[in-house]
């Protein structure tokens, strides 16, 4: 017997929100899995020390700042590029062969996996540019990756303002870059950045690309040309060597804690900057 | 007037940046990876299972497999929770609810690859290792965890297709006294049918290309897997697995792992762009 519609409505409804639940579910369990076994072990000292023996004892303070060089130098670097492209797309021209391509470059680099980046990275950053294994190969290859992220949401974010406040400043007689820095960016300021957040807490994630091309030394790195080993890193080596597990939660507990804090913080700005165009 | 066409050459040349990106990453990947391709022979590197670096077998053809297997697997997963949760956000959901539910999900894609392979090793792998049989390590583990991990991919461009599609579909479709969810499946996700095809497709790319999750949970044996129990290797774990210390013809053999993958990833790119644009409505319409 075939089920009335609206049995079959209650039923899909049911399913459905089974499915849904199911996910948060999954989210909530991950983030509390890994926060219930690692905060006990997440002291001061584990942020401030170095490691010793492999990372058996001691800190991730090395890895913190490895991180925060490879990541943060890679938004530095794909911000501007990204919001120029973006800016480029939606300000100075017209739908056309150009846009077409330039987005097909994007979109196609948006697709490619990590570990081709990080292949690349290798052989082109490392290698053939002679950079070695070091902060500013993987930078550069991570800028690569998360820029197709960058140009898209600073791209919906300056097409979310309304065009009367383009027209208006066209209106009082600004040139073109004057009413695109002034009007526009400003208005989109909040939108670009939740990419550009977003980007960060995806380069901190980033585990096969960094493997690659930043290499994984266990000492602070003095300059850019110096190999590190991120946090990611860090705790896959912990963890798959099983060097110390106390010590791979407790690494995992701050990936965790900050992809948390950047989510938020992303969100945040996404609410005002819909507050700001609405 | 001078000035405006200045800077527009110059955001121009930036804006061109990506796509000088990926020509570059297409030049060098095959240019480390062909050579050894074409030396051994197409016939024996991709159809031949039998990978002895130091022996000088080169054949890939078991990842490839366990490849597919582990996307296939993950696809089911992904596209019927990643899909599932769209519908509800889009059609089932009050809005102030969908304002916490999306960012949650976008927090699913924001976890680390590394973490969904820790906690699948520790908690799924036992699972099924003592329930299922075998060794735990299993295309199924594999498929799971990446099912999770392109869930968010497939629910966010899904969403953005289900919303695209205009308001008085829907509302023509209630009036006439169809059900909530007869609108859903009849007009809607008919309506919003390309942008569903687009998503699951970025996703199946999203979880060919995976490489630390499933290096965690897979086993990473150098043979064909012959049930969802067995242990698998991906072209994507061979090449993370053995990059550290491969040197000569075996990096360059890593290489054309690296080629392999990045045809199959830009065939489901290509195919996902002229879905994509094949019926979606102009980019920024709503």
């Amino acid at each position: 017997m075939k089920p009335s519609p609206a049995a079959l409505q209650r039923l899909v409804v049911v399913a459905l929100w089974t499915l849904t639940a199911t996910t948060i579910g999954v989210l909530l369990f991950i983030i509390a899995y890994i926060l219930a076994h690692g905060l006990p072990h997440l002291t001061w000292g584990f942020l401030t020390q170095s490691p010793e023996y492999m990372g058996r004892k001691g800190g991730v303070f090395p890895m913190i700042v490895g991180t925060l060089m490879v990541a943060g130098l890679a938004v530095l670097i794909a911000a501007p590029i990204g919001v120029a492209t973006a800016i480029y797309l939606t300000e100075y021209t017209r739908e056309g062969k150009r846009t077409a391509v330039i987005r097909f470059g994007a979109d196609c680099l948006a697709g490619i996996p990590s570990i081709i980046f990080g292949l690349f990275g290798f052989v082109f950053f490392a290698i053939t540019l002679g950079l070695g294994l070091s902060v500013l190969s993987g930078a550069l290859t991570l800028t690569l990756m998360v820029l197709p992220t960058i140009v898209r949401t600073s791209e919906e974010a300056l097409r979310a303002v309304p065009s009367a406040y383009r027209e208006v400043s066209y209106g009082l007689g600004s040139t073109r870059w004057q009413m695109v820095t002034n009007v526009v960016l400003r208005s989109a300021l909040p939108g670009i950045c939740t990419g550009v957040v977003l980007s960060l807490g995806r380069s901190i994630s980033e585990t096969a690309a960094v493997m690659l091309t930043a290499g994984s030394a266990l000492r602070l790195p003095h300059s850019l040309f110096d190999s590190s080993r991120t946090l990611a890193l860090h705790f896959y080596i912990l963890s798959r060597e099983g060097i110390s597990m106390p010590n791979a939660y407790a690494t995992a507990s701050v990936l965790i804690i900050a992809i948390l804090g950047l989510n938020l913080l992303a969100y945040w700005l996404m609410r005002r900057f819909v507050a700001k165009v609405k | 007037m001078k000035q405006d066409k200045a800077i527009s050459v110059v955001l121009l040349l930036v804006a061109l940046s990506a796509i000088s990106g990926l020509a570059l990453i297409t030049v060098f990947i095959f240019k480390e990876g062909l050579p050894i391709i074409l030396r051994v022979g197409g016939r024996e590197f991709f159809l031949s299972s039998d990978w002895e670096p130091s022996a000088g077998h080169f054949g890939i053809f078991f990842m490839i497999v366990g490849s597919l297997a582990v996307t296939a697997g993950a696809m089911v997963i992904g596209t019927i929770f990643g899909l599932g949760v769209a519908i509800v956000l889009t059609q089932f959901c009050p809005a102030g609810l969908a304002a916490v539910l999306k960012p949650a999900i976008e927090l699913l894609a924001g976890i680390p690859s590394v973490v969904y392979g820790f906690v699948g090793v520790v908690t799924l792998v036992p699972l099924i290792r003592t329930y299922l049989g075998g060794p735990g390590l299993s295309v199924l583990a594999s498929s799971i965890v990446l099912g999770i991990m392109v869930l968010p991919t497939v629910t966010s461009i899904s969403t953005d297709a289900l919303q695209a599609v205009p308001r008085p579909y829907w509302e023509g479709s209630i009036a006439l006294g169809a059900t909530q969810w007869q609108t859903t499946h009849m007009v809607m996700l008919k309506a919003a049918r390309s942008g569903i095809v687009t998503a699951a497709i970025l996703g199946m790319g999203r979880a060919i290309g995976e490489t630390m999750a499933v290096i965690m949970v897979a086993g990473n044996p150098r043979q064909i897997p012959h049930s969802i129990l067995d242990p698998v290797r991906t072209l994507t774990s061979n090449i993370a697995l053995e990059m550290a210390y491969a040197s000569g013809d075996h990096r360059q053999a890593l290489f054309a792992t690296g080629v392999t993958l990045f045809v199959i990833i830009m065939l489901l790119n290509t195919v996902a762009l002229v879905v994509s644009r094949r019926h979606a409505p102009r980019r920024g319409a709503r």
